[in-house]
C-alpha cells in the first residue's frame, strides 16, 4: 500500500525533485506550490506525511505547520520540513512549531526516505 | 530524457525567473519601497537558487548565493538598513549571481577577483568573515552527492529489510535503550511504533512495553502520554540509534547503555512481548493498539489508494479551475490566467495554415465578386461573415505568438549599472509598459537596438554630474524607457533628460566625414537626423560603450529591418527623444498594392507617406540625374520602379503614371513613379529566400487575392540604389517566370 506524500514548495525545481526521488522510491506524491495551496488540497490528498519548505510566498512553512496542527482531521498528520541549514536554531523553531521532522536540503533519496520512515508507519 | 537533467533543465529556468524577481525587488527597494514583502521576495529568491544549486552540487553558485542570503537575512530582520549604497552593492551582487548562473548552465567562468570582491562587500555589510561562512557551510552541506533514485526494491519502506540482515548477523554488542515519549512527541505527530520499528531495524532487538503508568479509564487524560519502552538491540551503533530519535529529542527522555554480550536483558516488568525473528512492525502496531492510551492517530489508515503512482491534482477535473488560477512558479497572483507551454514550431504551423486561410478567403471572395452575385446575396453576406471571422482567428492565433516587451525590458537596469559605473555617470532608468505586447520575433530583434539606445542615450544624452549640476539640473540623470501600443504598431521610447543633441558639433561632424556640403541648408529636424547616416559617429574617441564603429545607423537599419522607423526629438538643455514604432508582427502586413510594369507589387503602407499625381509644373528635369518633383516647396528625385527594376527599357512620363511619396534609410524622401495604385489590403507575407533566393529589391513575397504572386518592394533597397541606372534586372526574371 503505497503512501501518499503531500510536497509544498514553492521551488518548481525542489519539487521536481522530490516528485523523482519520492516517485522512485514508491510513494504517491501530490504537490502544492506554496502554505496556502497545501492547505487546500490538505483535505483531498489525505497525505501520510506532508514535506514543506520554509520560505515561501503566501504562507511559509511555520505558517503550514501551525495551521495543520489546529486541524482535527490533520493534526496527527506527521510534518517534515525542508531546511537548507542544518543549524540548530531553525531546527528548533521548526520543532517549537509542531515539526515532526526536518530533511537538510540538499537531501539525497536515501535521507529522504530514512527521514519519512521514521515518521510514518 | 534523464530526470535530473530534465529538473536541471528547470532549475536553470527557475533561476531566470528568480533573478529577474530579485532585480525587481531590488529596484523597488530603490524606490523607496521596503515593505516586508518585497524584502521576502529578494531573500526567497537567491534562498532558492541556492537551494537548488545545493541539489546540483554548484558549489560556486552556493558559496555566493550563501553570503548574498546572509545579508538579505539581516535585512529581513531588520538588522541592516536597505539604504541606497547597501542596495547597489546588492545590485551588483545580483549581477554576479546571475554571472554565475549562466556560467553553470553554459559552461564558462565568472571572473574570479569581481566574485571575491562582492563576497568581500557583502561579508562587510554584515560583519561576518567571509572564509568562516563558506568553508563551515561547504563542509557542512554541500558535500557533492551522487543521486542515485534506485530505490525501486523497496516499494513499501518498511523496516523487513533491515531485520533479515540483523539475522545473519553474529551476536553483536548490545545496546539497551529506555525509551519515555512525553505529550509533546505525540502533539507533533511523531509515533512510537515507528521509532522502534526503525530501531529494531538496527538489530536483532527485544522490545518490552511498560505500561505501568497507565491509569484507570476514567482517570484517563487522551493526550497524555503514558507509556514507555525498553529496547535491547544487537548494535553497536549508538549513533545509529541517536539518529532514529533525532526528530524526538528533547520530547522524550531518552537513554542508551551498554550490556555485556551475555548478560541477560535489563528486566522488565512484564515478560517479552516479541522475539526479535518476529518483531515486524505488526507487532508493534497491535501491541500500541492494545495499549490504547495513547493520543497517536496515525493518518495512514486511508491509505486504499492503488498501487505506486505518481498523481498532482492538477489532473483532478474536480479542482482544476482553482488549481489553474494559481501560478505555476509561485508568484501566486491570483489574478493570472493558466499557462500552457507548447512548441514554437506548431503555433507557427497554425500561423502559416491561418495565411492560407486568409489568402483562400479572399479568392472566394474575389471570385463572387466577379460571378456578379448581388451584394445582398445569402452568399455574400455569408462570405462577409467569413471574412470577420478569419480576420478575427487571425488576430487571435497573432496573439499566441505576442509576448510582454518585459524580457527585453527587464536586461536593461543592468546594462544601465554597468554603462553608468563606467562613464562615472549617475544614472536612473525609468520603465514604462513593459507589459505591451508584441510578436516574439519582433522582441527578440529589439534586444540590440534597445541596447544600443540606452547606451548612447547614458554615454551621449546625459551630462556628466558636474556639468548637470552647473546647469541646475540633479546630479542624477534620468534616461525613460517606455512601451506602448498606438495604432496597431508598437511605440518604444528611449527618453533622456541630458543636454540634447548638439546641433552644431553634429553639423560639423557631418561637414567633416564629406556627409553634407559646408553649405547644406538643414532644418533642425535634418541636422538631428544626420547622426542615423552611415559612417557618422559623435564619440570623439570610440568608447566600448557605444559600440565600435557601429553608430546609430545600425540602430535605424535593424528597426527598418522588422518594418520599424525611428525617429529623434531633441531639445537643447532638455534631453533627446528617441522614438521606435514597429509593426506588432512580421506575418502580416498592411499593404499598398501597385501596378508595375504589367506586374502587381506591394508596398508596406508603412512607407508611404503621400500619394499624388504630379503636374507638369511640379516635375523638374536636370541633366544627368532622374527628374525631380516638387513637393511643398522641396525637390525629392523621381523614381521609376519599373524602370529601376528592369521591367522597361526607359521610365514613363512622371505625369503618365502615379508617385508614391515614401521615406527611406537616412530620412531621404523620394517619389516612386508606378503605373496605377490598386488598393489598399492586408497580405500575408510569404519568405522569398525561403522559397526561392534573395532578390535585390524585393523583400518578400504574398499571394494575392486572386490567387496570383505579388512580390513586396523593399523601398529602402529601391531607393538606396545607383540614382541613374537600372540596376536589378534579375527582378524581371522571377516575375515573368
Amino acid at each position: 500500500m503505497s503512501k501518499t506524500i503531500l510536497t509544498i514548495d514553492d521551488s518548481r525545481t525542489m519539487r521536481d525533485m522530490l516528485m523523482l526521488a519520492l516517485s522512485n522510491a514508491g510513494y504517491r506524491v501530490v504537490q502544492a506550490v506554496d502554505g496556502v495551496h497545501g492547505l487546500e488540497v490538505l483535505g483531498a490528498a489525505a497525505p501520510d506525511v506532508i514535506i514543506t519548505d520554509i520560505n515561501m510566498p503566501r504562507m511559509d512553512g511555520f505558517g503550514v505547520i501551525e495551521s495543520v496542527r489546529k486541524d482535527d482531521r490533520h493534526r496527527a498528520t506527521p510534518i517534515l520540513v525542508l531546511t537548507t541549514e542544518s543549524d540548530a536554531a531553525k531546527k528548533e523553531r521548526a520543532r517549537a512549531a509542531g515539526a515532526t521532522g526536518w530533511i537538510v536540503k540538499p537531501f539525497n533519496p536515501e535521507k529522504l526516505v530514512s527521514a519519512i520512515r521514521r515518521v510514518a508507519a | 530524457m534523464d530526470p535530473l537533467a530534465s529538473i536541471k533543465i528547470t532549475f536553470f529556468q527557475e533561476c531566470e525567473e528568480q533573478l529577474a524577481e530579485l532585480e525587481t525587488g531590488l529596484l523597488t527597494m530603490k524606490d523607496g519601497e521596503t515593505d516586508p514583502e518585497t524584502v521576502n521576495a529578494v531573500f526567497r529568491a537567491v534562498h532558492s537558487i541556492k537551494g537548488g544549486a545545493g541539489a546540483f552540487s554548484l558549489t560556486e553558485l552556493v558559496r555566493f548565493a550563501h553570503v548574498f542570503e546572509t545579508v538579505l537575512d539581516e535585512m529581513r530582520a531588520g538588522r541592516l538598513a536597505p539604504d541606497g549604497r547597501i542596495l547597489d552593492v546588492m545590485l551588483r551582487a545580483a549581477d554576479v549571481l546571475a554571472d554565475l548562473v549562466r556560467a553553470a548552465r553554459d559552461g564558462g567562468t565568472v571572473d574570479e577577483d569581481r566574485c571575491q570582491a562582492l563576497i568581500a562587500e557583502l561579508g562587510a555589510l554584515t560583519g561576518v568573515q567571509e572564509a568562516a561562512v563558506d568553508d563551515g557551510f561547504l563542509d557542512l552541506d554541500f558535500a557533492p552527492i551522487t543521486v542515485s533514485v534506485d530505490v525501486g526494491e523497496e516499494p513499501e519502506p518498511a523496516a523487513a529489510a533491515g531485520l533479515e540482515m540483523a539475522e545473519g548477523a553474529p551476536a553483536a554488542e548490545k545496546l539497551v535503550v529506555a525509551f519515555r515519549p512525553r505529550a509533546a512527541l505525540y502533539a507533533k505527530a511523531n509515533e512510537p511504533a515507528v521509532l522502534l520499528r526503525e530501531l529494531a531495524s538496527l538489530g536483532r532487538a527485544e522490545i518490552t512495553l511498560d505500561a505501568s503508568s497507565l491509569p484507570q479509564l476514567d482517570e484517563l487524560e487522551p493526550e497524555a502520554a503514558y507509556l514507555h519502552w525498553v529496547a535491547t538491540v544487537e548494535t553497536d551503533d549508538e549513533a545509529a540509534i541517536r539518529e532514529v530519535f533525532d526528530f524526538v529529542e528533547g520530547d522524550c527522555e531518552l537513554s542508551i547503555a551498554r550490556v555485556p554480550d551475555d548478560c541477560e536483558p535489563v528486566a522488565a516488568r512484564q515478560p517479552p512481548v516479541d522475539e526479535a525473528e518476529t518483531a515486524g512492525e505488526l507487532d508493534i502496531k497491535a501491541l500500541i493498539a492494545r495499549a490504547t492510551g495513547g493520543a497517536t492517530q496515525t493518518a495512514a489508515a486511508a491509505q486504499a489508494a492503488p498501487a505506486a503512482q505518481v498523481i498532482s491534482l492538477r489532473d483532478h477535473p474536480a479542482r482544476a479551475p482553482d488549481m489553474s488560477a494559481r501560478k505555476e512558479d509561485g508568484h501566486a497572483v491570483a489574478a493570472a490566467s493558466p499557462t500552457i507551454r507548447v512548441d514554437l514550431e506548431r503555433v507557427d504551423r497554425l500561423i502559416d495554415l491561418v495565411g492560407e486561410l486568409v489568402i483562400n478567403q479572399a479568392m472566394l471572395a474575389q471570385r463572387v465578386l466577379e460571378s456578379g452575385l448581388a451584394r445582398s446575396s445569402g452568399i455574400a453576406v455569408g462570405l462577409d461573415d467569413l471574412e470577420l471571422l478569419t480576420r478575427e482567428i487571425q488576430d487571435s492565433v497573432m496573439a499566441i505568438r505576442a509576448q510582454p516587451v518585459k524580457s527585453v525590458f527587464q536586461r536593461m537596469p543592468r546594462l544601465v549599472r554597468e554603462v553608468a559605473h563606467a562613464t562615472g555617470k549617475q544614472v536612473r532608468l525609468v520603465v514604462e509598459g513593459e507589459g505591451t505586447e508584441v510578436d516574439k520575433t519582433v522582441i527578440e530583434r529589439l534586444t540590440d537596438p534597445i541596447t544600443h539606445m540606452i547606451r548612447n542615450a547614458i554615454d551621449h544624452g546625459l551630462e556628466p554630474p558636474e556639468r548637470r549640476i552647473e546647469v541646475g539640473k540633479p546630479a542624477e540623470g534620468v534616461v525613460r524607457l517606455s512601451a506602448l501600443h498606438r495604432s496597431g504598431r508598437i511605440v518604444i521610447e528611449v527618453a533622456d533628460d541630458g543636454g540634447g543633441i548638439n546641433r552644431t558639433r553634429v553639423r560639423q561632424i557631418a561637414v567633416d566625414k564629406g556627409l553634407i556640403s559646408p553649405d547644406a541648408n538643414l532644418s533642425d529636424e535634418e541636422t538631428d537626423n544626420l547622426i542615423f547616416m552611415p559612417g557618422f559617429s559623435t564619440a570623439e574617441t570610440i568608447s566600448d560603450i557605444s559600440g565600435r564603429g557601429v553608430g546609430m545607423d545600425v540602430v535605424r537599419r535593424s528597426i527598418q529591418a522588422l518594418g520599424g522607423r525611428i525617429s529623434i526629438a531633441s531639445r537643447p538643455g532638455q534631453g533627446s527623444t528617441f522614438t521606435l514604432s514597429l509593426p506588432l508582427t512580421l506575418a502580416v502586413l498592411d499593404g499598398m498594392v501597385v501596378s508595375v510594369g504589367g506586374q502587381t507589387f506591394v508596398l508596406p503602407i508603412t512607407t508611404v507617406m503621400e500619394t499624388l499625381q504630379p503636374k507638369p509644373t511640379e516635375v523638374r528635369r536636370l541633366e544627368g540625374s532622374v527628374p525631380l518633383l516638387l513637393v511643398r516647396d522641396r525637390y525629392v528625385p523621381i523614381l521609376d520602379v519599373g524602370h529601376r527594376l528592369g521591367y522597361r527599357a526607359g521610365p514613363i512620363e512622371p505625369t503618365e503614371g502615379v508617385v508614391l511619396l515614401v521615406e527611406g534609410e537616412d530620412g531621404r524622401s523620394a517619389a516612386l513613379l508606378v503605373e496605377s495604385i490598386l488598393g489598399q489590403r492586408q497580405v500575408v507575407i510569404k519568405s522569398l529566400e525561403a522559397n526561392y533566393q534573395r532578390v535585390p529589391g524585393i523583400a518578400a513575397a504574398t499571394i494575392l487575392g486572386d490567387g496570383r504572386v505579388a512580390l513586396i518592394l523593399d523601398v529602402d533597397a529601391v531607393i538606396s540604389g545607383p540614382t541613374s541606372e537600372p540596376a536589378l534586372a534579375e527582378t524581371r526574371l522571377l516575375a515573368a517566370g
